[in-house]
């Protein structure tokens, strides 16, 4: 009997392998000798510079001048698109915008269809995030139970997030309309056809409802993250106490879970001041203002109507860009909170 | 430094190449209310067969691009070669005057002059275009369902206020719709103009919204309110957006929609033998029974970069045969004065279209002063835009009626303004 030799190298294809990274190592080489080039001249700094250039470049090309230029055509007037045929009027968009007896009521403002849709906004967003995260939450706990099937229905509350908000809109739209789904399934039990989308209320159910079923398993694939991340001899441990369910889910897993719940707040609240896709194709806006919100304001303005007014619209997303930044910066702030807090701990 | 600037000259070519149009290509935006698409695609593809040098493009888009999209290409200098509009005198600057590439200017003169100034600027004598078909607003009355009911159709001098009594007699005992008109200002402005209504001023700029808008725009609110007219359609949507009531017409749901020509094409394919309907004119209003007159006209776009070959397409299909066949098998009124003088033989054999066209020609000799002004007034559509907006607001339980009447004047201000 012979011995068998066992070889401490995997039996790879080396030589292939070889041939296939030669001409990376090629180019590596060549680019690597310019790079410590600069390197030594310009330290550790200078090499950042040199990596953030590209993205730099593109987020210069692609937000930065565009911000800079929306701002400057809300200085302007007209209806043309190029800045050098717009006639410069400093603030007056701005003063339109803000020319209100009382904030409070649109009626009294010289741009009142902003108002409303502020105010609109404003109602949407506490309305849907609060549903959301409910929602989110709920759908997250339920998730998170041995379920049998639990990929599937897992993929069932997150599927709705992978359709274009578009089609959301038009698939609800057959549904609610007067000839729709609902009216056909309420029939039989002696319901007279209702407009859903045309009643002030209905519609912004509806509003609320649909964006809340479109974005939903987002967050709560967000948050069944979280709660897959806290360890299990907690509960265990709290089981062995005989500690009641509200109480576990008060004292380890809302506690534990709050940063992830502040993550989803934060992004929820930002996509509900943006919301425009799926409502606009659900209600177009009606009835009357009651579902028009900032963004389709803004489009309406500068886009829709027939006589555009790119400048009152770009002054009108400039005051949307503000808020979305001091959202942006609360969440920075409430995670940086978080994180110093974790790491005394 | 030499092969830097070689690759990028290259890089500019390859770049140049993917955007910009070749020489030969006419490209046209076009939208249909009913078979019209299939129509010039057909006119078209002979225009290719006998001239191979241009090709050309048809890019079939829904209405709202036309309203939404087009513009803000005009404004940013681009857009198609040629597009068919209904918004043509507002956006008149954009306009190429084909005047110098026309083989003969003056046949255009003769047969298209009538509605020459509705699609160019003000004070000039350009020639930017035809209009396909020429449209009148009227009211479509699906008479089976007033003979189920029992209600006489109202005769030819009705009044708004007959016809919405007779239509909700018919929508009481069908349990459909009565009435619908389709959400735009140019739709009740037939009416309006029927009650009085006068929207230009003295000085050629919009004059505030008078008396006579009022009493027929009080009557619609009314209308809505009380269930005569199906409100969905005006508070479907926010804003300026165009919502047609003609789908419910077409499924039977409505006993009279106030529309316009465009829709007896469409009605012929998708009503077919499912009820029958015919066209009833303008109703009467204190002053006048009269519709609004319009249509689609195809321009020409300045920033084209073939005006000759865009001539040339345009010379081809404003010529007589063309505009005829077009007309009779897309079931239009013709805007070609030698063809409507003409014998025409439109492609159908169902009756109601037949009756309904001719109930349109005769109607336009109904039209009252005022709405012949508005086709060729700069200021329409933003009076059009401030009455749809502020008007559904007030459907929707928003605003009074009065206010609303304010805000119409002081939108109506603003774009003034603006522009």
């Amino acid at each position: 009997m012979t011995a068998k030799t066992v070889s401490s190298e995997p039996p790879v294809k080396t030589g292939l392998r070889q041939a296939l990274l030669a001409p990376v190592r090629l180019v590596m080489g060549l680019v690597d000798i310019p790079m410590r080039g600069w390197q030594k001249l310009t330290g550790l700094n200078g090499m950042a510079g040199v990596f953030l250039a590209p993205n730099m470049l593109i987020f210069t090309v692609f937000v930065l001048l565009p911000l800079v230029i929306n701002f400057i055509y809300s200085t302007t007037s007209g209806s043309a698109i190029f800045l050098q045929n717009r006639t410069y009027v400093g603030a007056d968009q701005y003063r339109i915008l803000f020319d209100c007896g009382s904030y409070l009521d649109p009626s009294t403002c010289a741009a009142d269809t902003f108002w409303a849709a502020v105010r609109n906004t404003a109602v949407f967003v506490v309305f849907q995030v609060t549903v959301m995260l409910i929602a989110a939450l709920a759908t997250a706990l339920i998730l998170n139970r041995e379920l049998s099937n639990r990929g599937f229905w897992r993929a069932v509350f997150f599927f709705p997030v992978l359709l274009s908000p578009v089609v959301v809109g038009l698939i609800w739209k057959w549904i609610l309309q007067r000839e729709g789904l609902l009216n056909y399934a309420l029939s039989p039990f002696g319901f007279e056809p209702f407009s859903w989308l045309s009643d002030r209320f209905w519609a912004f159910f509806f509003a609320v409802f649909v964006s809340v079923w479109a974005h939903m398993g987002f967050y709560a694939l967000i948050l069944l993250a979280g709660l897959q991340a806290i360890p299990r001899d907690l509960y265990e441990a709290a089981a062995m106490d005989s500690a009641r369910p509200i109480r576990i889910f008060r004292r380890i897993t809302l506690p534990l879970l709050m940063p992830n719940l502040i993550v989803v707040l934060v992004l929820a609240l930002i996509r509900a001041v943006q919301i425009f896709d799926e409502v606009f194709v659900l209600t177009g806006g009606g009835p009357g203002t009651s579902t028009m919100y900032i963004t389709q304001y803004i489009y309406e303005t500068g886009f829709a109507s027939s006589l555009r007014n790119p400048g009152l619209a770009s002054a009108a997303s400039i005051l949307m860009g503000i808020v979305l930044v001091i959202l942006t910066l609360v969440q920075l702030g409430v995670s940086n909170r978080n994180e110093k807090k974790g790491a005394r701990h | 430094m030499t092969r830097m600037k070689s690759i990028g000259a290259a890089f500019a070519a390859v770049l140049l190449s993917s955007v910009a149009a070749h020489a030969g290509d006419v490209r046209i935006m076009w939208y249909s209310d009913g078979s019209e698409g299939e129509v010039i695609k057909d006119l078209l593809s002979r225009f290719s067969k006998a001239n191979p040098d241009v090709n050309v493009i048809l890019d079939e888009v829904s209405y709202d691009v036309v309203k939404e999209q087009l513009p803000v290409q005009l404004e940013a200098g681009q857009g198609p070669d040629i597009a068919r509009v209904t918004n043509l005198k507002a956006p008149a600057q954009h306009w190429l005057d084909l005047r110098p590439y026309l083989t003969d200017a003056k046949y255009w003169e003769d047969n298209f002059g009538a509605q020459a100034d509705w699609m160019r600027p003000d004070g000039s004598n350009a020639i930017t275009g035809f209009m396909t078909q020429l449209t009148l607003t009227g009211g479509f009355v699906n008479k089976t369902l007033f003979e189920q009911a029992g209600v006489e159709i109202p005769g030819p001098k009705a009044t708004w206020d007959d016809w919405a009594a007779a239509a909700k007699k018919v929508a009481d005992s069908q349990k459909v719709f009565a009435m619908a008109i389709d959400r735009s200002g140019h739709r009740v402005s037939g009416p309006n103009i029927s009650y009085g209504a006068n929207y230009i001023a003295a000085d050629g700029k919009p004059a505030p919204i008078d008396q006579g808008a009022k009493d027929f725009l009080s009557r619609f609110v009314k209308w809505n309110e009380d269930g005569t007219i199906n409100k969905d359609v005006w508070v479907s949507a926010a804003g300026t957006t165009y919502r047609s009531a003609a789908e419910d017409f077409i499924n039977g749901g409505l006993a009279y929609l106030y529309s316009g020509s465009w829709q007896i094409s469409g009605f012929a394919q998708k009503i077919g033998d499912n009820f029958d309907w015919v066209m009833a004119g303008s109703p009467c209003g204190s002053v006048a029974c009269s519709g609004m007159q319009g249509g689609a006209g195809l321009v020409a776009v300045k920033y084209t970069k073939n005006p000759k070959d865009v001539a040339k397409v345009m010379d081809y299909l404003a010529g007589a045969d063309v505009q005829k066949e077009f007309a009779e098998r897309s079931l239009f009124i013709p805007a070609h004065k030698g063809v409507a003088a003409g014998q025409m033989d439109f492609k159908t054999d169902n009756p109601h279209v037949q009756a309904a066209l001719k109930a349109f020609v005769e109607a336009a000799g109904q039209t009252a002063a005022p709405a012949m002004k508005l086709p060729g007034w700069k200021w329409s559509d933003a009076y059009y835009s401030a009455i749809v907006a502020r008007i559904s607001q007030v459907i929707a339980g928003e605003m009074k009626l009065d206010d609303a009447y304010a805000r119409i004047d002081e939108d109506i201000k603003a774009k003034v303004a603006g522009n």
